[in-house]
């Protein structure tokens, strides 16, 4: 299993490689250069180079990405271009308020999703199935940002529960995390529905029931362990959706996170920042990805036994 | 409706499982669909009931019935009583059914490949058993275990039990199931179609450790299958069925040598035998109706050589034509 | 010969009729479904006949005298800080919004359908290359990539589909690839080929209209969620772009005016995204429902 873990990780460094090299092309696309975009458009031709030389900007394509590589090899995050500043003293100011917020919402979504699944699937056609169904969909409906609109009119600006503009302490993350929670929820709510219904369905579980097994034991025991393999899948795809989400919402919230930060370094073409920040949401995204492989081997021998090979 | 056959000569007792007058229906959205109607049959302690029919003629259904096991949300329980042990398993509670299910009463099933859970050990699942109706340590547990696998002629039994089902081959996941339904000793264990997924070698080795295990424990089986010779080797009773009903019930070696019943007969005769004159096997022409238009009167009326007008208006009711041998045709009905 | 292959063309295509009537019989047996098309249809039409309902110029005519008035006879949805009629700026927001969820889907299943059949029909070093390609892309996170994309080519319409494409043909290349690998393992697939018929003819008659099925299951559950995205990279301003009028656009404009109270401006493109979302969504379930009963819950 070790060398599993160990096999992946070593896979991982070709796919970063392969991000890098995509967003780097993407971000350098563009006509213009960052010269331009800080100083605006009534900056001489002269200043606008003179900055992109000292940005280091001027350098072929290429040579920009290999040098960008070999900083990041060295633990060199880059300076933003904008404001000059280190990036990993802005990761580490930003990166706590967004994993915050991320984390949170994964926990939560995970465990209503799951539950609130499992409950529709047990009691099919049930009041609550049929509850927990008609909300899914009607939440899966709403866009983040207007749900977070909403609340913020609602708890913030008519009851006054919620602070309506981003701070630091425990009351501003609710709304956010509530509002990230909610679509992901419904996300991990409906799949596990299915793959309860499904597996309920299977021979085996027949068998455990000619065994004698309750109907508690059989949904515990026999029927959710075959059920949790896909929503592990999507829990993990999830997590990676929070990392996009979080842009939206700490949009929404005006949370000094990772999101608003990567926002205005895309609008500003700040590539180095863009480019870190990728590579750090990516990374932990591949983690992420890992960790649903090593769960998924794990639960299931089949593919435990087919990995370890 | 007669009474059947309660004055059989071993019979000084009451039957292990009486099945009366059973009706299993599925509501669909457009109908109410009958799969098994007015199925009555006898389990004696002991001996092997062998069931008969072709595929879909509800004798699964009737079986998977005596423990309310029949999969999906839709079925009913409409008529009959199955009694066991003098209660009637139809109107358990679920507690009380999963105090019979698989200590009293176990079940063997046909799909070996898909029978037992993926994700866990053999040893957990047969364990499970044992946990759930006993209250022996996992020590105890765990050499029950390894003792069944090997009665059921399972070699390196200890390390076969940290194996999971994928691991194993048809034949050996079969033997597990065997093992596994018959560790709590129970009074009764169902197979429907034990052997029908297996080669024909294999096969033979399961119905030897069945009936090996049947000497040593002194179960009954109620043995479902659509194979006329696994039925005469294990089975010393057969009910025949056809599109949900009973066709004839006799024991074994009455039903081969006298067959009455025109489907009966049918079968009997489509079996190839060593030293056949003829290169074609006599066959029953055309196919097994579906329940959503099942004929009315006796469901063989539309592929029986012998059928009469009162086939298609009502089903014959059940006439003995022997000891301990009934029939359910007009051809025999005393009118 | 040719008689025969007339008799087994016409029967198939028999059969093919016979599926989407049973389909759709299934379809109409689902009340919710139906209450969805029904929605939907209405907002197709709306954006189809927008200029009939009311003028363009209404939504981007900037009238002082009403900034910010709630809804009235004269402007039923009321007005924004611009005084532009919100009635109008709905009615022809759909146009992009709905573009934006269709158009996008539609440019995905096309281009995702073709590499993927490519893909899983031939195999080898072209269908190594593509999925790695796609496994690094997938290990994006969408919104970001998204968003790098928009800014690299500029926030417009036709750019927002293109990085709503870009992200979403990944999956369905996936989708479809295993759905095809599936397919051709199939014995039928052998027939064809044993019978010497052309790779592309097999790929045509045969493969593909056996795939799609799982193809519209895939994509009518994306149709919503890709809208939601579009209308979200307009909310943060990296979309469709003022006076434009798109309803992700048309909340961010919300944002300031909610906080002083005016509520209108928020209500109305929200629940218009909403309930868009949701027909999609409904018939999304419905038509899944009936092409795949194994699946319905």
């Amino acid at each position: 299993m070790l060398k599993y873990i160990c096999k992946r990780l070593l896979l991982m460094i070709p796919t970063l490689l392969g991000i890098i090299f995509i967003v780097f092309t993407v971000m350098n696309l563009t006509p213009g250069s960052p010269g331009r975009t800080i100083l605006g458009t009534t900056a001489t031709q002269e200043q606008v180079d003179q900055l992109n030389h000292e940005l280091g900007y001027d350098r072929p394509f290429l040579v920009r990405f290999l040098d960008y590589c070999g900083d990041l090899l060295q633990g060199d995050m880059g300076t933003s271009y904008r404001t000059r500043a280190d990036f990993t003293t802005e990761l580490k100011g930003r990166m706590p308020t967004t994993l915050k917020l991320g984390i949170a919402s994964f926990v939560l979504s995970s465990i209503l999703g799951i539950s609130l699944g499992i409950l529709s699937a047990v009691k099919q056609y049930s009041f609550a199935d049929t509850f927990c169904s008609t909300t899914a969909i009607l939440f899966a409906s709403i866009p983040g940002f207007f749900l977070g609109m909403v609340l913020i009119y609602v708890f913030g600006l008519q009851l006054g529960w919620f602070p309506t503009f981003g701070g630091t302490d425990f009351k501003s993350y609710v709304l956010p995390v509530i509002t990230l929670t909610l679509s992901n929820t419904v996300i991990v709510q409906r799949l596990t529905r299915t793959t309860m219904l499904e597996a309920v369905r299977q021979d085996y579980i027949r068998t455990a029931k000619a065994k004698g097994c309750s109907k508690s034991r059989i949904t515990w025991k026999h029927a959710l362990k075959n059920a949790i393999l896909p929503v592990i899948t999507v829990m993990g795809i999830n997590a990676g959706s929070v990392m996009g989400g979080a842009v939206i919402c700490e949009t929404v919230f005006s949370l000094p996170g990772m999101g608003t930060y990567i926002l205005t370094a895309i609008r500003s073409k700040d590539i180095p920042v863009v480019m870190s920040s990728t590579v750090v949401l990516s990374l932990i995204f591949c983690v992420i990805m890992i960790l649903v492989d090593v769960l998924y081997a794990v639960i299931d021998p089949r593919i435990r036994e087919r990995v370890t090979r | 409706m007669s009474e059947k056959k309660t004055d059989m000569p071993a019979a000084g007792q009451e039957p292990l499982l009486r099945v009366s007058h059973l009706r299993v229906s599925f509501q669909t959205d457009k109908a109410l669909l009958c799969a098994v109607e007015d199925v009555s049959f006898d389990v004696r302690k002991g001996e092997t009931l062998g069931i008969v029919g072709e595929s879909g003629c509800g004798k699964s259904i009737s079986c998977m019935s005596i423990l309310k096991l029949v999969q999906g949300e839709n079925v009913r329980y409409e008529n009959g009583a199955v009694l066991f042990e003098g209660e009637d398993t139809l109107s358990m509670t679920d507690k009380q059914l999963q105090k019979i299910r698989g200590r009293k009463i176990s079940m063997i099933f046909q799909e070996p490949m898909t029978a037992l859970n993926p994700l866990y050990t053999i040893g957990d699942q047969m364990g499970e058993v044992l946990k759930l109706h006993t209250k022996l340590s996992k020590k105890e547990i765990w050499d029950r275990c390894c003792e069944m696998l090997e009665k059921v002629r399972i070699p390196n039994s200890r390390e076969i039990m940290l194996r999971y089902p994928f691991n194993l081959s048809g034949g050996m996941r079969q033997r597990v199931m065997i093992a596994m339904a018959l560790l709590t000793n129970p009074e009764l264990v169902i197979a429907d179609e034990p052997t029908t997924a297996l080669d024909v070698t294999i096969q033979a080795q399961v119905l030897d450790v069945m009936k090996d295990l049947q000497k040593e424990y002194g179960c009954s089986y109620i043995f479902i299958t659509h194979d006329l010779g696994v039925i005469s080797e294990m089975a010393d009773r057969v009910v025949v069925m056809y599109g949900g009903r009973v066709c004839e019930c006799a024991a074994t070696d009455t039903l081969f040598e006298h067959p009455y019943h025109p489907y009966t007969r049918g079968l009997i005769a489509s079996r190839p035998y060593r030293g056949m004159k003829t290169d074609r096997l006599p066959v029953i022409p055309g196919n097994v109706p579906s329940l959503n238009n099942k004929p009315a009167g006796c469901p063989f009326h539309t592929r029986c050589p012998d059928a009469m007008d009162c086939c298609r208006e009502a089903f014959p009711e059940e006439t003995a034509v022997g000891e301990g041998h009934t029939v359910a045709c007009w051809k025999y009905a005393k009118k | 010969m040719k008689h025969l292959q007339r008799e087994h063309a016409r029967r198939k295509r028999d059969m093919r009729r016979e599926h989407a009537r049973e389909t759709w019989r299934l379809f109409c047996k689902n009340k919710a479904a139906l209450f969805g098309l029904a929605i939907l249809v209405i907002f197709v039409l709306v954006a189809l006949f927008a200029d009939l309902i009311v003028p363009y110029e209404n939504a981007i005519a900037q009238d002082a005298s009403v900034r910010l008035d709630g809804p009235s006879a004269a402007h039923l949805f009321g007005t924004d800080k611009y005084g532009r009629d919100v009635f109008a700026q709905i009615v022809h927001g759909s146009r992009r919004s709905l573009t934006l969820g269709i158009g996008t889907t539609l440019l995905s299943v096309v281009i995702g359908g073709l590499i993927g059949a490519l893909c899983g029909f031939y195999g080898g070093k072209l269908d190594a290359i593509v999925m790695r390609i796609c496994d690094i892309v997938m290990c994006i996170p969408a919104l970001l990539f998204a968003l790098a994309v928009v800014a690299a080519l500029g926030a417009d319409m036709i750019n927002l589909i293109i990085a709503i494409t870009i992200i979403s043909v990944p999956s369905y290349i996936r989708v479809i690839r295993s759905v095809i690998l599936s397919i051709v393992e199939q014995d039928y697939i052998y027939a064809a080929r044993l019978c010497g018929t052309s790779n592309w003819k097999i790929i045509l008659h045969h493969v593909l209209p056996n795939a799609m099925g799982p193809i519209i299951v895939q994509a009518s559950m994306n149709v919503a969620s890709m809208m939601l995205t579009a209308a979200g990279l307009s909310f943060i301003g990296m979309g469709v772009q003022q006076p434009t009028p798109e309803w992700g656009a048309m909340l961010n404009e919300a944002r300031d005016s909610m906080l002083d109270g005016h509520l209108h401006l928020l209500l109305f493109p929200g629940v218009a995204i909403a309930l868009s979302a949701l027909s999609l969504n409904l018939v999304g379930d419905g038509l899944r429902d009936a092409l795949d009963p194994r699946l319905k819950s």
